[in-house]
């Protein structure tokens, strides 16, 4: 037990969701006599499901700071249907109307920090007026009717990685590509981490087998999706919207753990006064964090009407549900000052996941509503259950240490 | 009701704490129809006293006894000390702002008719308490619509309005203007006309001997001294002798300060209470501090110490109304934190678990936190030169713990308050404010505290000290300023000072 422990890392909770999603992909897939692990399904799991995930980054960090943002779906349809309508009537490259999107979500992200951060005005009373005003908005500027979204943006809604090179790799290499680089540097951080943790000392770290066993079964997860994704059928491959998703979850993982900024954002969520009286400017923090929240929901916008073709007057509709239910999942507090944006991306996978696998089974929309309430109320009772208890998760009670006993008696 | 001339005898109370004996065979007695004042310093356990009469610590918790009007009363809890006819008039007021008077005094009692509240009487009567506390008002008015004293009287006849036999005003007139003041000690001796029975907890030893009938001193959770008075001839020295007459044990660190030149220096500061428009907390205040020079700030809460000093901070408290900062001979305006942070200064706050940390982080998030700039390596966050930080405090400190990487809930007080001084020591600081640096530390860590205090100062840096606790201050610092409701009452070089000339600076005696 101790040793299935070293492997998973010393922080087992982050790692509930994750075996959660295992148990689902694997209780779907033999249900579905297999027609959830394959090439095709995947890749529309991914590419229809990516702008949530974008829209989970954001909202996490919303919620970090003890803020909720509801206009987020009504922010990214508005975005995308400004820049359909003058797209069409200007006849606009369609980078120049992605920039306008861009440009629209700034603003209106700019609207809500302001009220928030130099009003003083709750984030959710805030946005509840921004979700009315650009749902209406909407409505409006489109007149009810359906708009076409510029023919590139295609590609980046539902494309797919290009082929090229040698055949013999029997699947695509772009894909081929982006999982080898995926795995060396997976094997490059855990060795760095390895090296930084054994060069400082002390008992905490991790033995060399336990590291190697780490690399080696995460690589040949990678490995596996990197073969599911590029093995299918001719023209596809890993899909554009989810190598998006992954450049932004990258650049978010960055932003919240290695700068200035996002331990600001920790900071201000776990302690107002204590961030204040650190020198943290609290209301520049609220100000950037709801306007960052606003500019992906725009991109989540426009990667929407390119996989859709059209932007509708409805499109957007309860977006901000799933990305705040895909935070809480990932272990967020809804007080604040706690969650992570890997940990979100577990949580939107496993809404995925759970649209996907009820789908396959032919479970009626209704059903898979009154579904995904349920588990998202039992994700975040499990998790203010084991912090009142003290117990740090499942997994943490399945595999009791020493080492976690020792650190209450310190 | 037997013969007996006390409305009130608690006898042998002993209450303790996790590690802490807060009460030790404390006696208390209160003859009727008299007004009995309690004096002691802050932690000196009125507080917990108070709370084991209302049944605040339930029957049980506690050791001893308590009569009350004859009888040996178990009170569970507050509503059942308060059925005897016991009411604590607290510090902070209780009363609901957006309701009415009506409303306030009636909560939790109201009066009804078939099941509905009957407005009718309830205002009548309300008028008829009103008159009792002097108060001529309408009783629909709103609680946020009037005054701090007037709130305090509402707060006096909402208990009057539960047939109170023995009224307890905790350090009831810190909050209210002298007017006010005069006004409510006044009424005090009006109710004591009226078979009221009033305890009064306060510093203010003018107006014990203005009102009280006798007054007993508590310290260190024992009564020291209990004695009646004759209105008007209260002797105050005695008083503050019995206050602080404790010796000054070897608690203390050996130190030798070498001050240089004056690098920081305020002048005339003053500041308004954000929440009472034309109260000053700060009047005119200046003072200096020399490099490697240790200087302390002695005043009994409430005193403005905090807000002085948080208010010094880039403006973190108050509205600024005037005065200048001169830091290494420069004047600076600290407009925020960040400012302040800029300019060298560093504060610990006194609320280490609300202000002084993010308990939600670990160690090593905590220590660099002040000053982020320092690990970042181009845009982004070192976690190398985090973790170095962290670990070079965590010895230098000697920070007890098994990992940085822990949160610093896991840690006891005294470490927790290393953690907080380990942060703002990476700013690298010229000057270091430390609000109550040893509040809640058991005293082996103190002593360590103290220790770190002398090396900052042998660095080089001018260091200020806030305490309640004089004696830590007549051991640990070099010069002490006193002060008293928002002015600087006097200087005094810590050789010559002693507990009883600083504490008749803390507190306004009448002969002053």
């Amino acid at each position: 037990m101790k040793q299935i422990k070293q492997v998973l890392g010393g922080d087992l909770r982050q790692y509930t969701m994750v075996l959660a999603l295992a148990v689902l992909i694997i209780f779907f897939n033999v249900i579905s006599d297999g027609r959830m692990l394959t090439s095709s399904n995947f890749q529309n799991l991914l590419s229809g499901n990516a702008y949530v995930l974008i829209l989970a980054l954001g909202m996490l960090m919303v919620i970090v700071i003890g803020q909720i943002d509801l206009s987020v779906g009504s922010v990214a349809g508005f975005s995308a249907m400004a820049m359909c309508i003058l797209a069409q009537k200007y006849e606009l490259p369609w980078f120049i109307g992605v920039l306008i999107a861009i440009a629209i979500g700034l603003a209106i992200g700019a609207w809500h920090g302001f009220f928030l951060a130099k009003l003083g005005i709750p984030g959710f009373i805030t946005t509840l007026g921004g979700m009315l005003m650009f749902r209406g908005g909407v409505i409006w500027i489109s007149k009810s009717i359906s708009v076409p979204a510029p023919e590139e943006l295609r590609f980046f809604g539902s494309g797919y990685l290009p082929e090229w090179g040698p055949t013999f790799t029997g699947m695509n290499n772009s894909t081929l590509l982006l999982g080898i680089i995926a795995i060396v540097w997976y094997i490059y951080t855990e060795l760095k981490r390895y090296k930084s943790e054994a060069s400082i000392g002390g008992d905490s770290a991790t033995p060399l087998w336990a590291v190697v066993t780490r690399v080696v079964l995460v690589s040949l997860l990678l490995a596996y999706f990197t073969w599911l994704f590029g093995s299918g059928r001719e023209g596809t491959s890993f899909p554009v919207p989810g190598l998006i998703l992954l450049i932004l979850i990258f650049i978010y993982h960055t932003i919240t753990q290695k700068t200035t900024f996002g331990r600001h954002v920790y900071a201000v969520g776990g302690n107002k006064n204590a961030a204040a009286l650190s020198g943290v400017n609290v209301s520049r923090t609220y100000f950037l964090t709801m306007m960052n929240m606003s500019l992906l929901s725009a991109i989540a916008g426009v990667l929407f009407v390119g996989r859709s073709t059209a932007a509708g007057p409805a499109d957007g509709t309860s977006w901000e549900m799933d990305a705040i239910a895909s935070v809480f999942i990932g272990g967020a507090a809804v007080s604040g000052g706690v969650g992570t944006i890997l940990a979100t991306v577990v949580g939107g996978l496993v809404m995925a996941v759970l649209n996907n696998g009820l789908m396959l089974m032919g479970v009626g929309a209704d059903k898979t509503q009154v579904i995904k309430g349920l588990v998202l109320l039992a994700a975040v009772a499990v998790d203010v259950y084991n912090k009142n208890s003290g117990r740090s998760s499942i997994i943490g009670k399945l595999f009791p240490s020493k080492e976690s006993t020792e650190k209450k008696e310190g | 009701m037997g013969s007996s001339p006390f409305i009130l005898q608690m006898k042998g109370i002993t209450k303790e704490f996790p590690g802490v004996r807060a009460l030790d065979n404390v006696t208390l007695e209160v003859h009727t129809d008299s007004i009995h004042a309690i004096c002691g310093e802050n932690g000196a356990g009125k507080s917990t006293l108070m709370k084991v009469l209302s049944g605040v610590y339930p029957y049980g918790t506690y050791e001893g006894q308590i009569f009350f009007m004859g009888e040996e009363m178990r009170f569970r809890n507050i509503k059942e000390s308060e059925h005897a006819g016991i009411a604590i008039i607290h510090q902070e007021l209780t009363m609901i702002p957006e309701l009415s008077i009506t409303e306030n005094i009636f909560m939790g009692n109201e009066i009804t008719k078939n099941g509905l509240i009957d407005w009718d009487t309830q205002k009548q009567k309300t008028v008829e308490i009103l008159k009792k506390v002097g108060l001529n008002i309408s009783p629909d008015t709103l609680i946020k619509h009037m005054g701090v004293g007037q709130q305090q009287l509402v707060e006096i006849a909402k208990a009057l309005s539960k047939n109170v036999k023995l009224l307890i005003l905790d350090e009831p007139t810190s909050a209210l203007n002298e007017d006010d003041s005069e006004n409510l000690l006044q009424l005090m001796l009006g109710l004591k006309k009226n078979g009221i029975t009033c305890i009064m907890i306060s510093h203010k030893l003018n107006e014990i001997a203005e009102v009280s009938d006798a007054v007993t001193v508590i310290r260190d959770g024992q009564t020291v001294e209990s004695y009646e008075v004759e209105a008007g001839h209260v002797d105050e020295d005695k008083i503050i002798r019995s206050m602080v007459g404790r010796s000054i044990e070897n608690r203390y660190p050996e130190h030798e300060s070498h001050p240089g030149d004056i690098i920081f220096e305020v002048k005339d500061w003053c500041v308004e209470d954000p929440e009472v428009p034309g109260r000053l907390v700060c009047k005119n205040s200046s003072f200096n501090v020399r490099a490697g020079e240790i200087v302390g700030f002695a005043g009994l809460m409430g005193a403005g110490r905090t807000e002085l000093m948080r208010s010094l901070f880039g403006r973190n408290y108050g509205i600024y109304k005037s005065g200048t900062i001169t830091i290494k001979g420069k004047t600076v305006e600290l407009h925020s934190v960040e400012d302040a942070i800029e300019n060298g200064i560093a504060y610990v706050p006194e609320d280490r678990k609300n202000l002084g940390l993010n308990l939600l982080d670990s160690i090593r998030k905590t220590i660099v936190s002040a000053d982020l700039k320092k690990i970042l390596t181009g845009w982004l966050l070192d976690a190398d030169k985090e973790l170095a930080a962290a670990e070079e405090y965590r010895k230098a400190l000697r920070i007890k713990t098994s990992s940085v990487d822990v949160g610093v809930t896991t840690l006891s007080g005294g470490n927790q308050q290393k953690v907080v001084l380990s942060k703002w020591m990476f700013t690298e600081p010229d000057v270091l404010i430390l609000d109550e640096p040893t509040r809640g530390i058991d005293v082996g860590a103190k002593y360590e505290i103290y220790k770190l205090i002398h090396e900052l100062a042998e660095q080089g840096k001018a260091v200020i000290m806030v305490s309640s606790e004089l004696p830590e201050l007549l051991g640990v610092v070099d010069r002490i300023y006193t002060i008293f409701e928002g002015t600087i009452t006097g200087e005094l070089p810590a050789s010559e000072a002693d507990q009883e000339s600083l504490m008749k600076r803390m507190t306004v005696t009448s002969q002053s």
